[in-house]
């Protein structure tokens, strides 16, 4: 066993740390604190980023260290905090399927995404790439947190959770995309997640509920 | 050097009979404390023993010869075990008779035995004790195998020894896949040593005990070692922890009898961090329901099993 160097580990650390925090957001019944681990894990993400910034040395990787923290630490929270305030949604929990069962179906897919990313991992050059399958199981537990889920607020964070793997799988098999696709998918979240705030509202006066079990029907009385 | 290795043999399980008590006593100490009750004495797991061995034995007219025996074979294992673990150096003539998996094996074998010996007189008390536990152990034991795959991955060897001897030198350094199975790993202590949020040991004649419905029928000397073995399996227990994650200041194989003399003030230490970290934990945390218990079990697998990946994908 080779000892890697400290900011090597540390990176390992965090891509560890992104992993169990989906993990956490997929167990997770509440969604004020469901929200929240949406906001640790941007911070993870953005303290991920500018380490790899300081290793590598690359300019963009600070600027867009410094997006992820604005948008997805202190703006998207704050966004989402105060449309459950307005939505009166606080106490707002969900009967998941099985949790141990979903945690296992967790776990599967963490193998899947590993065996998917190996190929991956060895065509790219860079040194984060065996973080590569972390970001690949993140983006597929955000999937499964989506489909196991009916209320609307959490179908977002894991929306929101996705994107937070895409980046971090572009982040370690090529040092980041460029700056303008980066700026692009930042813009889109905010759009996104702006429009569907406006979009809870309609299907909360539609329905008097967030549930979207309630869509799933074409017409209102069979 | 042969004797040495046999004195620190020895001295591991006088020291595991002797400590485990007052490990017990320590702990429900800094939990009194915490809750901010007069604290019970250091000595009390002691007294207790002592007086219990000095009772006259009484024993259910229809228990067989297994009620009998099942307390001196669940404190053998726990004896075994004991001096399996290195707590204290990692040179144990012992060490040949198991590697960790069968460590493993030994813990369940005594769960077998105290299940069955509960059972046997058949109360209501007992049976849904022994029960209860069988569904702990089998939750618990998986994510229990797991943790030390974890370590033996890294250390490519399976014996206890060897993997204490490997993290010791510190050649690791910071691994997220032991990280998230040491988490795993004190989940599954709390687990199977009847700690709160699974089972509470300081009620007697509730619905929802575990440990303390198993042993209920048994009285004196046949109490007393159920007690002393349960003693020593948390002490056990801790001790696999330390060999596991904080395997500092154990006397490593080329130190000689000075490494002893440092391993056994530096076990004391990390006994009563250990201790006061458990009472912290027993402190802030609420017994759970017994319907939640496996999900509780299968956080802890989980823990274990990402370790598990984790390393494998990151340390390869």
């Amino acid at each position: 066993m080779t000892h890697l160097p400290l900011d090597q580990q540390m990176l390992d650390s965090c891509a560890a740390l992104l992993l169990l925090l989906s993990f956490a957001m997929l167990s997770q019944r509440r969604v004020v604190t469901l929200v929240n681990l949406y906001a640790v894990q941007g911070a993870v993400l953005a303290a991920a980023t500018l380490l790899l910034a300081w290793r590598t040395g690359e300019g963009h990787l600070y600027l867009s260290a410094a997006l992820t923290l604005a948008l997805k630490v202190a703006f998207l929270p704050w966004l989402l905090h105060r449309l459950i305030r307005r939505l009166e949604v606080y106490w707002d929990t969900e009967p998941l399927l099985n949790v141990s069962g979903t945690m296992l179906a967790g776990l599967l897919i963490v193998v899947f995404a590993f065996a998917l990313a190996q190929p991956i991992a060895l065509l790219a050059s860079t040194a984060t790439r065996s973080a590569v399958g972390i970001a690949v199981s993140v983006v597929l537990l955000a999937f499964l947190m989506m489909i196991t889920r009916r209320k609307a607020m959490s179908q977002v964070v894991g929306f929101l959770s996705m994107e937070n793997g895409v980046f971090f799988g572009a982040m370690s098999a090529s040092y980041g995309m460029p700056m303008v696709v980066e700026l692009g998918v930042a813009l889109d979240v905010l759009v996104a997640v702006l429009v569907l705030g406006v979009f809870f509202f309609q299907i909360r006066e539609r329905f008097e509920s967030l549930d979207l079990h309630h869509l799933e029907s074409l017409k209102e009385h069979e | 050097m042969r004797a040495l290795d046999w004195i620190t043999q020895v001295l591991e399980v006088v020291a595991a009979l002797a400590a485990a008590p007052v490990f017990l006593g320590w702990l429900n100490q800094c939990r009194a404390w915490l809750q901010n009750r007069r604290a019970p004495s250091l000595w009390l797991p002691y007294r207790s023993l002592h007086k219990l061995f000095h009772k006259e034995a009484v024993i259910a007219d229809n228990a067989s010869s297994l009620f009998r025996i099942a307390p001196y074979v669940v404190f053998g294992a726990m004896v075994l075990a004991a001096g399996i673990i290195p707590s204290m150096g990692t040179r144990l003539p012992l060490v040949v008779a198991a590697d960790a998996i069968a460590l493993v094996g030994l813990f369940a074998a005594a769960r077998v035995f105290m299940s069955l010996a509960a059972m046997d007189v058949g109360t209501a008390f007992g049976t849904l004790g022994a029960r209860r536990e069988m569904m702990v152990g089998f939750l618990a034991e998986p994510a229990l195998l797991m943790v030390i795959f974890v370590a033996s991955l890294i250390s490519s060897s399976t014996a206890l020894p060897a993997i204490t001897e490997n993290l010791a030198s510190g050649r690791i350094g910071l691994s997220p896949g032991l990280a998230f199975s040491a988490v795993a790993f004190v989940l599954v202590l709390l687990a199977e040593n009847a700690r709160i949020p699974v089972d509470n040991p300081a009620t007697h004649l509730e619905l929802t005990m575990i440990h303390e419905a198993m042993v209920l029928e048994y009285s004196a000397r046949h109490l007393a070692l159920m007690e002393w073995a349960a003693q020593l399996k948390l002490f056990n227990y801790v001790c696999i922890g330390f060999a596991l994650f904080l395997p500092w200041g154990v006397a490593r194989a080329h130190i000689g009898p000075v490494g002893l003399l440092v391993a056994i003030p530096a076990l004391a230490v990390k006994l009563a961090a250990a201790g006061a970290g458990l009472a912290l934990i027993e402190t802030v945390s609420a017994k759970m329901r017994v319907m939640r218990i496996p999900e509780f079990l299968a956080t802890a697998f989980l823990f274990a099993v990402l370790g598990l990946l984790v390393h494998v994908l990151l340390g390869a």
